[in-house]
């Protein structure tokens, strides 16, 4: 028996803990850089917020009482943790699924679950001031479908029978309840149906979660694929998927983000995208990892219109697998002198590490063979090379972000434009709960 | 200021690693190094002052209204949410949409009717708050420890 807990409006929620005065009113979490709305507090879907909508196509929702807060990822990653600490304390085993979700495995657990659902969910409530909503079922499927089933009935009264609010137990219903639970929930709600299917099953005239679960599981998997079929076995409680206690490591590693304002010169985008492979760069090194290969990206707003559009978006080979930020640097910067227009108003850039795998494991055998022993002297060795990046690592560590970096980012030039791609957070809360200067303060006057 | 008592005056100090270590600063060797027992652990004031970890949050007191209660203005209160507030603890509560800082009261039967709940203040100006049905109690958590720096 698999348990689902998920934080409710999560972000929403950790700012209203500490701001009470936002508890009741519509508010949006806009992304890091003020660009689109990342979490909506039920007040601000109920205006027709949608999630990921880019925020100015909602501010004039301002004049209707709509408030918007910047991302305060360093207040929310706390919470998490606290939130995550007190669930763990409800069950033997924990995987942490995201931010605002974990499963709990209550396999060989004899208690009434949805007392314990509850119980929990008080608990979570009364020591974090986050609330929560909790699905079981027999599968991770299951269990999350509960979850949604849960947050539904709280949010949306006679969309679902009223006991089914908050804490939902599918395994405490009998079949014909649950039938009814299925037929009334459409099968783009499922994990794992993502939009493309959810058409395709659609236009096969499988619109319900029910008319999932009666489909036959040959047929799914000759039509769609095996991943649909597992989770079909999963609605039907057959568990398919395991709570993983470690998970993989990443096969990819991305940073990305959109620009304050827009960046039509050559040298903002050279530093942004250095910037972000620099980023890659140490969590590859962090994770004791080495890339065979890099991409890039640039691109102007799909969201403007009426500007001209230009979407760049290149991957490179490594003629040998690195983690080296020099190297890495110089791959990304020498593709955008390659790829860049002049006479675009590029809005978005990333940079992409591909094709990973252990430090460890890259030989000798794959060392350069197309440079001349004179290049392989002008460089420098490579235990220098790895010494120089642990250095950098260690002293960006100590001594805060960007201590040291490489000559093409942000600290070599200057210029409005040039950092205008920097994060814009004009409207982030204290971190409260991290910054010894920005604890909240209470009026005791 | 003066020089720590077991270093001699003219005596060097500091990180010249020829100079010989004041006797008093040597490690025994004879009898083991304390320091190296992993039995004993430096006080750890988390340990000694958070009962609840995940549920206490530190916060500053801005004013002077809870003096009485040792809690004066600038101070860092650490506050619990996990222990349910009773009469008489010093409490943070949400009043329109604020964090106040106010001792509860709760005076009357045991019968919440006949039950009369304050937040008082503590000191002689700032008149108590007194909850009714229209200005229903939200205890945010309890104050459980006040730090009061005396230097900076």
């Amino acid at each position: 028996m698999y348990a689902l807990v998920d934080g409710n409006n999560f972000y929403v929620s950790c700012d209203r803990v500490f701001q009470p005065r936002l508890v009741g009113k519509p508010v949006v979490v806009l992304s890091s850089n003020d660009g689109a709305c990342i979490a909506r507090s039920n007040e601000a879907k109920d205006l027709g917020v949608k999630m990921a909508q880019p925020w100015f196509q909602v501010k004039h929702l301002e004049r209707q009482g709509l408030i918007a807060v910047s991302a305060n990822h360093e207040l929310y990653g706390d919470m998490s943790a606290r939130m995550m600490a007190v669930e763990a304390r409800y069950a033997p085993r924990q995987e942490i699924y995201s931010v605002d979700e974990s499963f709990l495995d209550f396999t060989g657990v004899r208690d009434d679950l949805v007392a314990t659902g509850r119980a929990m969910r008080a608990a979570i409530l009364m020591e974090t001031g986050l609330p929560t909503s909790v699905g079981f079922g027999a599968t991770k499927t299951l269990a999350k479908l509960a979850n949604h089933v849960g947050k539904t009935a709280d949010r949306k009264p006679g969309s679902y029978p009223s006991a089914l609010a908050q804490v939902c137990d599918f395994s405490h219903l009998a079949p014909h309840e649950l039938d009814a639970v299925f037929a009334a929930t459409e099968v783009g709600s499922v994990w794992g149906v993502g939009k493309k299917i959810n058409e395709r099953l659609k236009a096969g005239g499988v619109h319900s979660v029910l008319d999932l679960v009666r489909a036959d599981a040959a047929t799914l998997r000759s039509q769609f694929s095996v991943v649909l079929e597992k989770t079909l076995l999963e609605l039907r409680g057959t568990p398919c998927m395991e709570v993983d206690d470690a998970p993989a490591p990443r096969q990819q590693i991305l940073v990305s983000r959109s620009f304050g304002t827009p960046i039509t010169h050559v040298d903002g985008i050279i530093e942004s995208v250095s910037e972000f492979t620099s980023r890659t760069a140490e969590r590859l090194r962090a994770q004791g990892s080495v890339a065979g290969a890099i991409g890039i990206f640039f691109m102007t707003s799909p969201f403007r219109q009426s500007d001209r559009q230009h979407s760049v978006n290149v991957t490179m080979p490594l003629v040998r697998p690195t983690a080296d930020s020099a190297i890495l640097v110089s791959a990304a910067v020498a593709a955008v002198r390659a790829q860049f227009r002049p006479g675009f108003k590029y809005d978005k850039a990333g940079a992409v590490l591909t094709e990973l795998r252990p430090a460890d494991q890259v030989v000798q055998g794959e060392l350069d063979l197309f440079s001349e022993p004179a290049d392989a002297e002008a460089t420098p060795a490579e235990g220098s090379r790895a010494k120089l990046m642990s250095a950098m690592d260690a002293l960006n560590l100590r001594f805060g972000r960007d201590s040291v970096r490489l000559g093409s980012t942000a600290a070599a030039s200057s210029g409005a434009e040039l950092r205008a791609w920097a994060t814009k957070q004009e409207r982030r809360s204290p971190r409260y709960t991290t910054r010894w200067n920005e604890m909240p303060v209470v009026r005791a006057r | 200021m003066p020089s720590p008592p077991d270093i001699p005056d003219g005596a060097p100090v500091g990180r010249d690693s020829e100079a010989p270590l004041p006797a008093s600063r040597r490690t025994s060797n004879a009898f083991g190094s304390p320091g190296t027992d992993s039995t004993v652990k430096r006080v750890d004031l988390n340990d000694a002052l958070i009962r609840h970890p995940d549920a206490t949050f530190a916060m500053r007191a801005a004013g002077g209204a809870m003096a009485g209660a040792g809690v004066g203005d600038g101070d860092v209160l650490l506050v619990d949410r996990a222990v349910a507030a009773a009469h008489g603890a010093v409490v943070i509560a949400v009043v329109d949409g604020d964090l106040l800082c106010r001792r509860l009261d709760i005076a009357g039967g045991r019968a919440a009717t006949s039950r009369i709940v304050r937040l008082v203040a503590e000191d002689d100006a700032t008149p108590p708050i007194t909850i009714t049905s229209d200005t229903p109690l939200e205890v945010w958590g309890v104050v459980t420890t006040v730090i009061k720096s005396l230097t900076f």
